[in-house]
């Protein structure tokens, strides 16, 4: 774990209190394109209180279900609710995601932030140059963000994610070709989001990452939920032979 | 050729000698021409915006007439601009006919199509690229197109450029409805008309050779801001 910076918990409150005992409830979630089931009846309750990492191999629907799951794609068919409550604008405005790219504005790196924390009227400055700080960005406040490094960049786009003080954060493989120590940096910000009361869904190909992350893990197969297990079970004895092909490094037929 | 190294000597003894009738023609060629593109772009801009951004039954109807302006033909904008402001037309009260503001109302007219074709298109594709993650934020319309818009600047500043441009070279308009008076609606591309007709091919290409000579001048200045963006990585 990185000795960083503690993170202030904004003027609503503390964070942990806000998710408690809220669960994101998936019911017969279908997503149909041309007549091809990309995402096929989804039933999952996954609580808050578990940081959930969605695995499978391309092609399986883990990115399609996030954005889902974030209110970006309209299913076929199918319900979304969160702590009872369906997926609608105020429950969307309480969510957040990382993009497997990090999207920028063409802005300098504080300019980031202050345009989400002017959006959801956020506490300014302080709350600002926390953030920064917490992701390590904080002495290149000042610079274009487009001249940041990968790993940069997709720290300053968890850190813009993060002040929008999510009860729900969404990762599509944030780490995805980032260097170990951008990927610790963000595995340890989003863990620690975790612990402060966010709910935390984040799709990875690494295993060793889930099992660094997870609490439980949802392991898909051609648009379908082949398992949803407590993470230490899973990578242990999965009951499916695709999975156990995934986790073996064979392909998954 | 006798007649350009002429038009080159003319050209150059004009400007050294600051002829205050050539800096009075000058002057208000680029007031008139650069107030029209200020307007145009306060129009045109958030216009352009606005259709990049949002989707809407006719918008494609939108988009071939849009396109479609841009090829306005002067004298016909020149034409109906006098129509309306003529002592008989319906805004003849204003008593704008051959002002400066009637130049300014044509040119507005021909060049907002322009900018909003263009622009449209830079923040399209602007907007692709960040319209997952506006739409991830709950970013309102209003703040998006704003976004945009400050985002997209340098890149909009071509546009406005091209506006500046088409509005500065334009004569068939600006003649109809300014009428090319002496000190009062004179500027380049009338005076161009103008000397040429009389014969005086000479100072003719000398006030082209300035027009020219502006543009280059006003393009050299858009490109090394671009390429400052390009550096400082917000192109």
């Amino acid at each position: 774990m990185l000795d960083r910076p503690h993170l202030p918990d904004n003027a609503n409150g503390l964070a942990s209190a806000r998710a408690a005992a809220c669960t994101l409830d998936v019911r017969g979630l279908t997503l149909e394109i041309k007549g091809e089931r990309l995402v096929d009846g989804i039933d999952l309750s996954l609580p808050s209180d578990a940081l959930t990492v969605i695995m499978g191999p391309n092609g399986a629907g883990k990115s399609l279900l996030l954005r889902l799951l974030h209110g970006l794609i309209a299913p076929s068919a199918g319900s979304i609710a969160w702590g009872g409550l369906p997926l609608d604008a105020a429950v969307r405005a309480r969510q957040a995601m990382v993009f497997q790219r990090a999207v920028l504005l063409r802005r300098s790196v504080a300019a980031n932030i202050e345009f989400v924390l002017k959006l959801k009227r956020g506490a300014g400055g302080t709350r600002r140059d926390a953030l920064l700080r917490h992701v390590g960005l904080f002495e290149k406040r000042h610079q274009p963000a487009r001249l940041l490094s990968g790993g940069e960049q997709q720290r300053l786009a968890l850190a813009r994610a993060l002040a929008t003080d999510p009860d729900m954060l969404f990762l599509d493989e944030p780490t995805a070709n980032l260097d170990p120590a951008s990927v610790a940096l963000i595995e340890d910000t989003v863990v620690d989001a975790h612990r402060r009361g966010t709910k935390v869904i984040f799709v990875t190909h690494d295993i060793g990452q889930a099992r660094r992350l997870a609490d439980e893990i949802v392991f898909m197969h051609r648009g379908r939920v082949v398992e949803h297990a407590a993470a230490d079970r899973f990578l242990c004895d999965p009951d499916s032979e695709a999975a156990q092909a995934y986790l073996d490094g064979r392909i998954v037929l | 050729m006798q007649d350009l190294g002429e038009a080159f000597r003319v050209a150059f003894a004009l400007v050294m000698s600051a002829d205050p009738d050539l800096m009075e023609i000058v002057v208000l060629s680029l007031q008139v021409s650069l107030v029209a593109m200020l307007v145009a772009c306060a129009i045109g801009l958030p216009l352009g915006a606005l259709i990049a951004i949002t989707r809407f039954p006719g918008r494609g109807a939108v988009l071939v007439v849009v396109n479609a302006l841009m090829g306005l033909p002067p004298v016909v904008v020149g034409l109906l601009v006098y129509l309306h402001l003529s002592r008989a037309g319906p805004f003849g009260w204003l008593g704008l006919l051959y002002t400066p503001t009637a130049m300014i109302i044509a040119q507005v007219i021909l060049i907002t199509p322009i900018i909003i074709a263009l622009s449209r298109q830079v923040l399209e594709d602007l907007h692709t690229e960040y319209a997952e993650q506006f739409r991830s934020l709950s970013v309102p319309q209003h703040t998006a197109i704003g976004a945009l818009l400050w985002d997209g600047r340098f890149a909009l500043l071509t546009v406005a450029l091209a506006g500046f441009g088409r509005a500065v070279a334009e004569v068939g308009a600006v003649i109809i409805v300014g009428g090319n008076i002496d000190h009062l609606t004179r500027v380049m591309t009338t005076a161009i008309a103008l000397e040429t007709s009389k014969g005086d091919l000479a100072l003719a290409l000398a006030l082209g050779l300035v027009l020219l000579t502006i543009a280059l001048t006003v393009n050299a200045l858009v490109m090394s801001l671009r390429m400052t963006a390009d550096r400082h990585a917000h192109a």
